[in-house]
């Protein structure tokens, strides 16, 4: 009997295909999360929205307000890090958590290093924008990728640019000669074992989710259909009017995101979606997703 | 013969690729009217909270208990266990919505969390004299078999992890993530 083990790590993120991963910063969010069907909750202290508008350093949040959620739901809970930032990954661990997000959303400790996470027990999800960042954060030992999209904008357009940019890529590895492959991995930065892995596969050898800007059902299935594997939803339900209803609605259009008639069914009477915020009135220092290369 | 596979969330394009492999048609169940075509159903690995809303929402609960009262094969692995369990401990506080079609009692989360998950070798007679590799993930237990419904594997210490009672098997665990097929196999000759 072994614990923690590869397939142990990379196997609760095959659990959680399909579904929904919601931002909470309450044991009473939590709850109302696992009613609506989320299969995980982020546990954190201020969702990407707020993060943005307050500014300032953003730490992994409290270890009292992660146990009070832990105590809150029976579903896995998820909890981040900063990048680098090994000593709070360590204390998310000794918390139980049972994903650490080792996230943009939050300022970077480090800015040469991610965390080596095959040190941990704990497995760990990472961002990316494109398959040489993906296969760097695996090869740190990652066992989940999220395509990083623009958290706290509840705009969907990076998180498009994002997987349409990782699938791209790896259908480029796909067309190509074996015999290209080892200057293909020098380009991407990335070991050449995972790229030939890829291309074998046809995608990432870790499950992959989207993240980054989704605030409808729609945007939830836009995804979903663009081939991630499941989303994160950051802001997008506990900035909208009607968070109970708008969470549930988007875990429906997850499951049956193929399904317009469904998706068109569950979007009605949803209430104020959360405000949106275009990209380009961003100013770039405060784009999140340049954090971690 | 075709096989249906759960598939509101969680892993159930695992289980239909090791059922391709074996040559079996498959088809992806989400809506009752799928349902139809189909000659046996599994219920994969996920959320069970998720998975029993979705079921509640789209109105499959009573569709597929009616298709297991005339003696269509049911096979749960981890949350699909939970879902075909009579009894469920560790559930949440207000109950979750089920299928409750086996005389087990499953206990949600009996090993307790992600850093607790684990791989053990256990011996399945029934599916041949190697045990079978077995992965465990926030996984259910079965903490007690009633009527006619038997044991097929125990860990060492003798927790039950695998049951069968006639046309309906249950497994605390994911063969589905092994590749070992052998349980695949066993569930086709029910």
């Amino acid at each position: 009997m072994e614990t923690s083990t590869w397939k142990t790590k990379a196997g609760l993120a095959q659990m959680l295909k399909g579904g929904v991963i919601m931002d909470v910063v309450t044991p009473e969010q939590a709850r109302i999360a696992e009613e609506a069907g989320a299969v995980a909750v982020m546990a954190l202290e201020r969702v990407p929205a707020d993060i943005r508008k307050h500014g300032g350093v953003a730490r992994m949040s409290d270890p009292e307000m992660i146990l009070g959620i832990i105590e809150a739901v029976t579903i896995p809970v998820m909890a981040k890090a900063r990048i680098g930032h090994f000593v709070e990954a360590q204390v998310l661990e000794a918390l139980g958590v049972d994903y650490i997000d080792e996230s943009e959303v939050l300022t970077p400790a480090d800015e040469d290093n991610h965390i080596n996470k095959h040190k941990f027990k704990v497995p760990f999800v990472c961002g990316c924008r494109n398959l040489g960042e993906a296969l760097r954060r695996i090869s740190e030992g990652a066992a989940m990728i999220r395509t990083k999209g623009e958290a706290g904008t509840g705009n969907v357009v990076e998180a498009v640019r994002h997987a349409r940019q990782l699938h791209a890529d790896i259908r480029r590895i796909q067309s190509l000669d074996e015999d290209e492959l080892f200057v293909v991995a020098k380009q991407l930065q990335a070991p050449y074992e995972l790229v030939l892995q890829v291309r074998e596969l046809g995608k990432l050898p870790v499950v992959n989710f989207a993240a980054g800007g989704i605030a409808t059902p729609a945007d939830a299935a836009l995804m979903m259909q663009l081939g991630v594997e499941g989303v994160f939803v950051g802001s997008g339900i506990f900035k909208s009017g009607n968070p109970a209803q708008r969470a549930k609605a988007i875990v429906e259009a997850t499951t049956h995101y193929q399904d317009p008639k469904i998706i068109a069914e569950v979007s009605q009477g949803l209430g104020e979606a959360m405000v949106g915020i275009n990209i380009s009135d961003i100013p770039e220092g405060e784009l999140l997703a340049s954090r971690g290369w | 013969m075709t096989v249906g596979v759960l598939a509101l969330q969680g892993a159930f394009i695992e289980h239909e690729q090791l059922l391709r492999r074996l040559g079996q048609d498959v088809v992806q169940v989400r809506l009752p009217q799928q349902l139809s075509g189909i000659d046996r159903l599994i219920i994969p690995g996920g959320e069970s909270t998720t998975i029993g809303k979705l079921m509640v929402a789209y109105n499959l609960l009573e569709p597929i208990r009616e298709r297991a009262r005339q003696e269509m094969p049911i096979w749960g692995t981890c949350a699909g266990m939970i879902l075909l369990a009579k009894e469920i401990t560790e559930g949440r506080p207000a109950g979750q919505p089920a299928l409750a079609l086996m005389d087990i009692t499953a206990r949600r989360n009996a090993f307790g969390r992600q850093l607790d998950s684990f791989e053990a070798d256990v011996p399945v007679a029934e599916v041949g004299v190697e045990p079978f590799p077995a992965v465990f993930i926030r996984a259910p237990l079965i903490e007690k078999v009633r009527g006619d419904t038997r044991v097929l594997g125990t860990l060492t210490d003798g927790r039950i992890v695998a049951a069968r009672q006639g046309r309906l098997l249950a497994t605390a665990f994911h063969p589905e993530l092994s590749g070992d097929d052998r349980l695949h196999r066993y569930f086709l000759d029910m």
